[in-house]
């Protein structure tokens, strides 16, 4: 390894930018980057957002960095954007939304696209959220894409996650209905100057009237992202929410839970490796040939492939 | 079948007050379907904001489109905030309005192309995928 992880604990912006390409890229040197740092890390309060495409989430982000700013905490901020699964390019456009805080000296700003999209393999969020918390950033701020079941990986690296729903978009209570409730910490009702914002308001906390007695109601918040209003209130309900964390014990709980998700994604990863470096392309053709002639099943081609890796 | 992806990243960025950013648009599209990274800012950016999104990004391309015709303006200020910044190793392109009078001056701050109105948006990828130091 090169000067980096001491120019990066020295502060540079630099050496932090240099080392999240190399961790994002998952080569060998971005894991040895990620083994010198990871003891660095722990000390960030880790905040996702998420909610449907255009409900707000950039803007917010963007505006809850500055509030935090404004409180001369330091944050750094990942925003994720889809990846075409075909060519694997991908336009990121997040920074768009944040240029309040774009030389801000005291907040870091980096896109990240999906790229998981393509053989299934997870994206290294996980780990490019320990380097930045390595950093030094009071909070690190997670964008979430805005669909699909990215959420509900947010919520297992993310401490406290926001949902952000907006008035007039009858559908949102149906997918509230379907479950994605149950990993907001906060909502918000983002755009509330628009008309129906107290009406979605009031649905959410009938919503939320049904959860089970004795279990944590997520507070809601109205903010207006695009003036800065609300965020004050959201900033406090995020604090609050740690501090519910602190003392149910529920943060020792995540820091478990995060750990275990983590290393159990990297082990299968590298079993993954293994199978792939102890296998011939043309031995998986001929493999999916058969599956596809449906002269094999899926699972004993994998039984087959695995045997590999694992004798 | 490799697990390790290392992908271009590109800035696109459009400095200055000129709002039209149909080419830019073009451009940052065209090198997503040719398997970029892009980074779109936006229109209206100052020197000082796309450096600084070269440095944050860790890009390894920064291309500048404009057509207000203040490109020997700002464009020397883009090359010293990167300077400024440590980021030394990119490589640089522009497009929009720029007549070719101006190349000279251009090349001589280390802008490796420019992309006149009329381009072929495949010549574009095929620039970034055989100048880019990766």
């Amino acid at each position: 390894m090169d000067d980096l992880v001491e120019r990066f604990l020295a502060g540079e912006r630099r050496a932090l930018a240099r080392v999240i390409s190399r961790v994002e890229n998952g080569t060998t040197e971005g894991r040895d980057y990620v083994r010198a740092l990871f003891p660095h890390s722990g000390k960030a309060h880790i905040v996702g957002i998420t909610g449907g495409a255009g409900s707000g989430k950039s803007t917010l982000t963007g505006a809850l960095a500055s509030e935090y700013r404004r409180r001369e905490k330091t944050v750094g901020i990942v925003a994720v954007d889809p990846s075409s699964p075909f060519t694997r390019g991908a336009i990121l456009g997040d920074r768009i939304r944040m240029q309040d805080v774009a030389l801000d000296p005291g907040v870091y700003m980096r896109s990240m696209a999906g790229r998981g999209a393509l053989g299934g393999l997870a994206p290294s969020i996980a780990d490019v959220v320990a380097v930045m918390d390595a950093f030094g950033f009071d909070y690190v701020l997670i964008e979430t894409i805005g669909a699909g079941q990215d959420e509900v990986e947010i919520a297992g690296t993310a401490m406290t996650t926001i949902l952000v729903n907006n008035p007039g978009t009858g559908d949102d209570i149906q997918a509230l209905k379907a479950g994605i409730i149950e990993i907001a910490d906060v909502l918000v009702v983002n755009k509330a100057d628009h008309p129906g914002a107290d009406v979605l308001v009031s649905q959410l906390q009938a919503l939320l009237a049904l959860s089970p007695a004795g279990q944590r109601r997520p507070p809601i918040v109205k903010t207006t992202a695009t003036k800065g209003e609300g965020l004050e209130k959201l900033v406090d309900a995020i604090a609050d929410h740690y501090r519910f964390l602190e003392e149910s014990g529920g943060l020792e709980a995540h820091r478990k839970s995060v750990a275990r998700h983590q290393m159990l994604d990297i082990t299968r990863q590298i079993v993954l490796e293994r199978i792939q470096r102890a296998t011939s392309e043309d031995e998986i053709a001929r493999l999916v040939a058969q599956v596809a002639a449906r002269e094999m099943d899926p699972h004993s081609a994998a039984e087959l492939l695995a045997a590999h890796a694992l004798p | 079948m490799s697990t390790a992806t290392a992908q271009i990243r590109v800035l696109i960025a459009k400095p200055g007050l000129d709002g039209h950013d149909r080419g830019a648009k073009v451009v940052a599209r065209a090198l997503r379907d040719g398997g970029c990274e892009v980074i779109y800012t936006g229109i209206r950016q100052t020197p000082e904001m796309i450096a600084e999104a070269a440095l944050q990004e860790d890009v390894d391309v920064v291309g500048l489109s404009i057509l207000s015709g203040a490109h020997l303006e700002l464009f020397p200020r883009v090359v010293d905030e990167l300077k400024k910044r440590g980021v030394d190793d990119v490589l640089l392109f522009c497009g929009g309005i720029i007549p070719e009078e101006d190349t000279k001056a251009l090349e001589g701050l280390g802008f490796k192309a420019i992309f006149r109105p009329g381009t072929n948006t495949q010549d574009i990828v095929k620039f970034v995928y055989e100048n880019v130091k990766k």
